[in-house]
């Protein structure tokens, strides 16, 4: 069974559909790309899994449970984390806090305040500093480990890279690739392609809500992913919006 | 969609309001001829309903239209009857005294509002009641005033008894027409749109260049001349003056409860919320402390389960409008799909905000 | 002078009990809750009931109080101040005022207008006093208040910092969106923040019933206290509040010297003059202050 399986997913904001019936499932152990134009509903998509969105149709499943109506509280602690775009950190707060947090669900696993500095050094010497007084990078790191720290079956990231330098990015990845060697599963949301193809095992393209393309990260060429990017690759099937 | 046929109609009233408009002319007309033929207290009943349309409407103003929730307008009540006496007492006459008295509150509204309206939400609120508070206390140090002992409108009693209540009913239905009228001129006018802007969102009203600050400060001097003539009108109609009743957060506590029954941000809902707490009073009043009891429960059910009140509920229903005040949009021709009789929910498909 | 003076220091310690939770409320929530002073009165109330007819010290009285008050802030958050918040900013402040006339008025049918006190069932302690040096009198009521302020207030700030609870309330003060998406259920940590909130309501309106007397309609002077400490002090500032109370205090007590009305006076004066130094100094100066109302 997979771990995770979204099923004909419709998100609303409003008037505005921003997911429109997207499915896919997840494998443990597998880190899946999502990426698309921005208003794709990649970020949409991510926020309905965690459960800060209620969706108007469809399903998601963990392991076989079906999460729809469960909020999001509770979602951490059956393993699902999001680190939001933006970061979203208690700025009033110390990364030491911040970390500790992440630990209120009470799911069990290894993942430790120590073990975050460990896999992020640049955070030990701000560990009582509050998160509004960080840099970016260490804002960044902060966030994810503080998803860490609830010991995630399934890590759900959204635009790490956003706002950061490109050595910065380096290390963030750096990190990220350590996590996905342990056999972590991932979804990530990230603009710069390349990267994405890079780290990932299987890509998903949104466009306008939907599933434009998924494929084997190994296997699409740069050039698909860039036609099911701007919508170049309709052949006139009845995938054209209304 | 974007068919000619299917164009929106952009209109101001309706049939309906066209009606509506020419009741309100009859209705003043029955109501200004209405002491010869009404008894004594009835007149005098008559007038309190007035007063409790103005109270209602100008708390409306502030709140449902400025988004102002003030706990403290007492204070404007309280003074309107101080600042009476006082000109009175100075030798004016008693009659002009009860309008040049709302005047001067309006004058002294404008400082405050200077500094009051920074505050917000809750912060406005309270601060109001400790402004009340302390102006309650400083006109107790008045002499003329002897602290709770109170003091008399006393030049009135030169008009003998019938002279007094028919001119105070037709000044209170005066005032009442009149404040309605501006209310209604100022919603309807450029300023009704920037009014509406930020009822609906402040923040998204400030970006698009609506004067926030300067609107709501009208809105507030509006309020406090109102309510300021309310308590004159109050004064002159029970002679007497204790600044305990006058300062009291009960006239408050009525104005929240009449606009939240009747449907706080809707013109007609302030009148119809004072003419249910008109009709509440008069036949609970008697039972003292459970009517009190009442009136705060209905205000927190209401608060919670019909925030938008018997009008708004209405409106929303059945898509009334009496006394527009805002534009509407109106889908003339709906699409293809509904042949059933147009209802008026489904030709007003875009629910006018207003 | 002097004597007064500590007076003054010792009646903020009350100032700042009062004022504690509705500024704990507002820092969580962003709700003033208009029914706070009423809701003091109530616990002052149960506690004179449990005295008067069941012979329970007011002391002994809290340990029954205070578990209710904490149901009641706890059943407040959940029935009421959520689903008025949901409303917007505004709806909560009706909600909580006419909650205030409810609990004024029902405690009014059941106790009638006579004035109460706690003060007859807690024997000498309502009027003994310590001499300390230099001729001063310092009533042992009032220092049990002023530490009772500080050990809660301490309390506060070491529940809000070292637990896990107090950083669950904490991020959702903050970001209640994230702070779910991290794991903590805000619908709970709001409801317990409204109850730790009620508590401390509860030993204020004891301090209210041993010091002083109170009415049914008592509430709402209480309310304008707490207000004035709270945002005196800086609103969401737990040791600010004790500087405010202790400023609020300090002014009645300096206008009562000035003249025999001058206690509320002094004490309404020193929030306006204080909240109008702070916008002027937050915004564009007073001199901003009057031209923004020229051209606006």
């Amino acid at each position: 069974m997979s771990l995770l399986s979204v099923e004909n997913l419709v998100v609303r904001h409003g008037l505005l559909q921003a997911v429109r019936g997207v499915s896919f499932t997840i494998e443990r152990g597998e880190t899946l790309a999502l990426v698309g134009a921005n208003g794709a509903g990649k970020t949409t998509l991510l926020r309905a899994i965690a459960g800060a969105h209620q969706p108007a149709a469809g399903r998601v499943l963990l392991d076989g449970a079906d999460l729809t109506n469960i909020p999001s509280h509770r979602r951490v602690g059956m393993g699902v984390a999001l680190v939001p775009e933006g970061r979203r950190l208690f700025v009033q707060m110390t990364v030491e806090e911040n970390l500790l947090l992440g630990k209120t669900a009470g799911r069990p696993g290894d993942w430790s305040v120590d073990k975050v500095l460990e896999m992020f050094p640049n955070l030990k010497p701000r560990r009582h500093a509050k998160t509004g007084h960080l840099s970016g990078g260490e804002q960044q790191a902060t966030a994810i480990g503080r998803a860490l720290m609830s010991n995630p079956g399934v890590l759900l990231l959204d635009e790490v890279s956003l706002g950061l330098s490109p050595l910065i990015v380096d290390r963030v990845y750096a990190a990220l690739q350590g996590l996905i060697a342990s056999g972590t599963t991932i979804i990530l949301v990230e603009q710069d392609l390349n990267r994405a193809l890079a780290v990932s095992d299987r890509v998903i393209c949104m466009l306008e809500g939907r599933v434009a393309l998924e494929g084997p990260s190994k296997e699409v060429s740069r050039d698909e992913v860039t036609k099911a990017y701007f919508g170049l690759h309709r052949k006139g099937t009845g995938s054209v919006p209304a | 969609m974007s068919t000619p046929a299917t164009m929106p109609v952009i209109e101001r009233g309706t049939a309906t309001s066209r009606i509506a408009a020419m009741a309100v002319a009859i209705i003043i007309t029955l109501l200004a001829i209405a002491p010869q033929l009404l008894s004594a207290g009835a007149v005098d009943r008559m007038t309190a309903l007035f007063i409790y349309v103005i109270l209602a409407a100008m708390w409306n103003a502030l709140a449902g239209f400025g988004g102002l929730v003030s706990v403290g307008q007492q204070v404007f009540f309280g003074l309107g009857a101080y600042f009476a006496i006082r000109l009175a007492d100075a030798g004016l006459n008693p009659f002009l005294a009860l309008f040049a008295s709302g005047i001067v509150v309006g004058v002294v509204s404008i400082p405050l509002s200077l500094f009051m309206l920074r505050l917000r939400n809750g912060e406005f609120a309270i601060g109001m009641w400790v402004i009340a508070a302390l102006t309650h206390l400083l006109v107790n140090l008045d002499r003329l005033v002897q602290g709770e002992t109170g003091t008399s409108l006393i030049s009135l009693n030169v008009y003998d008894a019938g002279t007094r209540r028919a001119t105070i009913y037709w000044l209170a239905l005066a005032s009442m027409t009149a404040l309605l009228a501006i209310l209604f001129g100022l919603l309807r006018g450029s300023t009704g749109a920037a009014i509406r802007a930020i009822r609906d969102n402040e923040d998204a009203a400030a970006s698009v260049g609506v004067r926030v600050t300067g609107t709501k400060r009208l809105l507030f001097v509006l309020a406090a001349f109102g309510i300021g003539i309310a308590g004159a009108l109050w004064l002159a109609t029970s002679i007497t003056f204790q600044p305990k009743t006058y300062f009291n957060v009960q006239w408050t506590a009525y104005m929240i409860f009449m606009v939240l029954v009747g449907g706080i941000g809707t013109f007609e809902g302030a009148i119809l919320g004072a003419l249910a707490f008109f009709l509440i009073e008069t036949w609970f009043g008697g039972t003292g402390v459970w009517y009190l009891v009442g009136l705060g429960a209905t205000a927190v059910l209401f608060s919670l389960f019909l925030p938008r009140g018997l009008w708004g509920t209405i409106e929303e229903r059945f898509g009334l409008r009496l006394l527009p005040v805002g534009y509407r949009v109106r889908l003339a021709a709906a699409s293809a799909d509904d042949d059933a009789m147009p209802s008026p929910q489904q030709t007003t498909m875009h629910q006018e905000k207003a | 002078m002097s004597n007064q003076i500590i007076q003054g220091i010792l009646l903020g310690g009350y100032y700042a009990l009062i004022a504690c939770g509705l500024s704990f409320m507002f820092s969580v929530m962003r709700i003033i809750n208009l029914a706070h002073g009423s809701l003091a009165v109530f616990a002052a109330y149960a506690l004179w009931l449990l005295a008067s007819r069941f012979h329970v010290s007011p002391f002994a009285g809290l340990l029954i109080v205070l578990p209710l008050m904490a149901a009641i802030g706890w059943a407040l958050q959940r029935f009421l101040l959520e689903r008025s918040a949901r409303g917007g900013a505004l709806l909560p402040i009706l909600t909580t005022f006419g909650l205030a006339i409810v609990i004024d008025n029902l405690l009014f049918e059941q106790f009638g207008a006579d004035t109460r006190s706690l003060a007859p069932y807690i024997g000498s302690l309502s009027y003994d006093s310590w001499e300390w040096p230099g001729n001063i009198y310092v009533g042992k009521l009032a220092v049990i208040m002023f530490a009772t302020a500080v050990v809660l207030l301490g309390g506060l700030q070491l529940f809000l910092t070292r637990t896990r609870l107090g950083r669950s309330i904490r991020a959702t003060s903050e970001d209640p969106d994230t702070a779910g998406l991290v794991g903590v259920d805000a619908r709970r940590a709001n409801a317990i923040a409204a109850a730790i909130a009620m508590v401390t309501v509860g030993l204020a309106g004891a301090f209210l019933g041993m010091r002083a007397t109170f009415d049914p309609y008592a509430g709402a002077p209480q309310l304008l206290f707490a207000f004035e400490a709270a945002v005196i002090g800086g609103a969401g500032s737990l040791w600010g509040t004790l500087i405010g109370g202790i400023v609020l205090a300090l002014a009645q007590t300096l206008g009562a010297q000035v003249h025999p009305q001058g206690f509320l006076i002094g004490g309404h004066a020193v929030f306006l003059v204080v909240l109008f130094v702070r916008l002027s100094a937050s915004g564009l100066g007073v001199r901003g202050l009057l031209r923004l109302g020229r051209t606006s």
